[in-house]
């Protein structure tokens, strides 16, 4: 025991000698503290850093090793996570599985060796303070000059700012989990649909959800909420100045807690240069979805002198997000007319091929789970074809027929999964050495989520090897698009293209859909792995990650 | 550098050692709670009699086993008495997607007799959003009774709710000294349209509501003078918090 301890010591004290000759510190400070959201509506007590949300935009370099001082100044304990950082297990910041969490007063130092550069974010990951707006940003600069050329850049941070606090927000999804949802069908839309369908088409349709006691309207759980990109509503009209001209870099990042925004500037196509930090080969857009927790870098080249809308419409088309680039201050942009039509889900996006739905009645429903294009579209009467990508090839991360196929609001091109390539592979191409199926599962009516049917406080940790490689299978048996983020690893999302994949740390999984992600283990330590929708999240759809074998870890001692 | 450099972070991993606090605390299950008054309203009969009427809810616990009271209560305004006086505090677990199974007591105050009963039931969500609150009850003097909810709501849009309700009740003996006979006894029908009007914490709402016993027990009730069957208009507000 006392040589291995010396051992270690002499091991860290080597270590330490190394990192210092080799990299520079930098250091940052940042209190948490209780701060008021002024969505321009609303006033409400929420959380921020350095007394405001969104906290500040931290710009690391790659090389350097970041020092952070957190110091608590809430009644509460508090964390930060580093969404997307590669980092010791004991700086990843999640209570209970990388360190207790900060105590009120107290100040944690975070000692992070910067090893990657791009967009990320930082959130706390105690309780729902991320929600009530503990979230900011991160900038990591390269070392190695980028593969894309930008004169001047903006971080765009979308919120979906709600006037209800997290707690009350889960306890009112307990109690009631349609309480936040104002789309659902209606005697309206009955009648409207009578005079399409016919009643017996309409009935059977409306018995057919009816029997599974679900909703095609869920698709977002907690409506209400006030869109802010970098912390400003709408009205409050946050802008980003241009010169014509130039190219400027958009730094998309999805704070949310349970939001996906279809994000578009009316009037500039947008090239996607990076997603999740990692740079892609460059693909030309009209409009890209982003999940909760996702980056993505968009370069725009406005060429006029006038103002041009960023407008981001939630999925579920209940709320959006606005703001302008502008050539000059005091400028609005007009804002683009907004598609009321709400997604509905169809029986694809059920997976119809799980659960205990005896619909023997719906043959050339596409059965089949997996990503894939093939099977033959629905035929559900009442179903909706009129948002499916028509014309183009159907994009395989939907399940054949979903209700929430994404359309270009120009009818141009909408970003897919399926478009994003690595620009450098991160890694060796290798096959996995095994496959790990993860379910996505939970009960809508009981507003609990789960992995495999079981809620994070019943589960055994999902144990890898250090060394290995493996494939996880995310099939989703909800009706729910869940982003799962895998902490500490990259996740390589399996597009079908070989080396190529993309490398992200959150992975959106539709529903009625399968994806597959390969990650090479090479962390030693513990881990969360969770759907990043907050409330999922609190409520089960969450699992501790155990890498086993590797270096030799220990615990670290509040940064030192 | 973005290859991953496995010795060098074996180095970094590496980089501190000390005691340490143990930081495996368990995940302790999530602890919910809530209130809500399904209805709390004031009736007038087509006799002009005034009731003050409620059906109260709350509960505390996790998602496996929570511990519900339930309220039921019904004042005659101008009798100044409890027709009805009912509390219930039951266990709550799951078991099934959509259905919870419940046991406990329940206690009846209302001015004349008393009684305690042991009940057992189930509560949820049946296909087609039917909510069903379905209950067996055996009181200390040894009678057998059944009650059965069921209610649906209606949106005629996302804010104006119409909802239609159901309840009956049965006693499987008779229990003259709470003039309940056997067989069916009760039954209530109720049509109310809603509108939420702060989320769905605030809901006023206005109504009809319909009331009958049946067999021996309406004979009871009519060999008492008292009416067997009464229309009401209702206007309450329902309560979620």
């Amino acid at each position: 025991m006392k040589i291995n301890y010396i051992k270690g010591v002499l091991a860290g004290a080597l270590a330490m000698a190394a990192l210092s000759t080799g990299s520079q510190a930098a250091t940052y400070d940042l209190t948490v503290d209780y701060v008021t959201i002024d969505t321009g509506d609303t006033k409400t007590t929420g959380i921020g850093y350095n007394g405001a949300s969104p906290g500040p935009t931290l710009r690391f370099r790659e090389g350097e090793e970041a020092v952070i001082n957190v110091t608590n100044n809430l009644k509460e304990a508090t964390s930060i996570h580093w969404h997307g950082l590669i980092l010791p297990y004991q700086m990843d910041g999640v209570p209970g599985i990388s360190f207790p969490g900060i105590e009120p007063g107290e100040t944690f130092t975070y000692r992070i060796p910067v090893k990657q550069s791009g967009t990320y974010w930082f959130h706390s990951h105690s309780g729902f303070q991320e929600p009530d707006g503990a979230y900011g940003s991160i900038i990591i600069e390269p070392e190695k000059r980028e593969p894309f050329k930008f004169d001047r850049e903006y971080v765009v941070v979308l919120k979906d700012k709600h006037p209800h606090s997290g707690d009350r927000i889960l306890r009112n999804l307990k109690m009631m989990p349609d309480y936040y949802n104002r789309k659902q069908r209606t005697l309206g839309d009955f009648i409207d649909d009578v005079g399409k369908n016919g009643l017996g088409a309409t009935l059977s349709e409306r018995g057919d959800w009816g029997s599974m006691r679900m909703m095609r309207t869920d698709i977002e759980d907690v409506q209400g909420f006030v869109g802010l990109i970098n912390g400003m509503s709408p009205d409050q009209n946050w802008t980003g100045l241009f010169k014509p001209e130039e190219r400027v870099r958009l730094r998309f990042i999805n704070a949310s807690a349970m939001t996906y925004f279809d994000v578009r500037i009316p009037g500039l196509e947008m090239t996607v240069v990076q997603a999740d930090g990692n740079n892609v080969q460059p693909v030309k857009v009209d409009e890209f979805r982003i999940s909760v927790a996702e980056t993505y870098d968009v370069i725009v080249q406005p060429k006029d002198d006038r103002a041009y809308p960023i407008f981001a419409e939630s999925m579920g088309r209940s709320g959006y997000a606005f703001a302008t680039l502008a050539p000059r201050e005091g400028m609005q942009a007009e804002m683009p007319e907004l598609r009321t039509e709400s997604p509905m889900l169809t029986m694809a996006d059920m997976g119809m091929a799980h659960g205990d739905m005896g619909h023997g009645d719906m043959a050339g429903m596409n059965h089949g789970a997996a990503a894939t294009d093939s099977g033959s579209q629905g035929s559900m009467p009442g179903m909706d074809h009129s948002n499916m990508g028509m014309g183009e090839k159907a994009d395989p991360f939907y399940a054949a027929g979903s209700g929430l196929v994404p359309v270009a609001a120009n009818g141009g091109k909408f970003l897919s999964y399926g478009d994003l390539k690595a620009q450098k592979p991160l890694y060796a191409e290798r096959p996995a050495t095994r496959e790990i199926e993860l379910r996505l599962t939970g009960n809508m009516e009981r507003y609990s989520w789960s992995i495999n049917g079981v809620k994070y406080e019943d589960a055994e940790p999902i144990r890898l090897k250090y060394g290995e490689r493996v494939r996880f299978k995310f099939v989703n048996e909800t009706m729910m698009t869940h982003p799962m983020h895998l902490h500490g690893m990259w996740s390589i999302l399996d597009t079908g293209q070989g080396k190529w994949n993309p490398v992200k740390h959150t992975i959106s999984i539709n529903p009625g859909t399968t994806v597959y992600s390969e990650t090479e283990v090479d962390e030693p330590g513990e881990w969360a792995f969770h759907c990043h929708l907050s409330y999922h999240m609190a409520t089960g759809m969450f699992r501790k990650v155990v890498v086993e074998g590797g270096p030799t870890v220990t615990q670290l001692g509040n940064g030192n | 550098m973005k290859k991953r450099d496995l010795m060098m972070i074996g180095g970094s991993a590496a980089l501190a050692l000390g005691p340490f606090a143990s930081v495996g605390m368990a995940m302790e299950p999530r602890i919910y709670y809530g209130f809500q008054a399904e209805q709390f309203e004031y009736r007038v009969s087509d006799e002009s009699e005034k009731r003050l009427v409620w059906d109260t809810d709350a509960f505390v616990g996790t998602d496996e086993l929570k511990l519900r009271w339930q309220g039921e209560g019904e004042r005659d305004l101008d009798a100044d008495s409890y027709e009805k006086l009912e509390n219930r505090f039951v266990l709550q677990t799951p078991i099934s997607d959509f259905f919870d199974a419940k046991g406990g007591v329940r206690i009846d105050t209302p001015d004349g007799a008393d009684r305690w009963y042991g009940t057992v039931g189930i509560v949820g969500l049946a296909p087609q959003w039917f909510e069903v609150d379905a209950d067996l009850f055996v009181s200390e003097t040894g009678d057998g009774s059944a009650r059965l909810d069921v209610e649906y709501e209606g949106l005629l849009t996302n804010r104006l709710i119409l909802t239609p309700s159901f309840e009956i009740n049965a006693a499987f003996s008779e229990d003259r000294e709470i003039e309940v006979g056997k067989g069916i006894s009760s039954a209530e029908i109720g049509l109310r349209l809603s509108y939420d009007l702060i989320d769905r914490a605030i809901v006023p709402y206005v109504g009809v509501a319909y009331e009958r016993k049946f067999g021996d027990t309406a004979d009871f009730a009519k060999h008492d003078g008292e009416d067997y069957e009464a229309t009401y208009i209702v206007t309450g507000i329902r309560l979620m918090f």
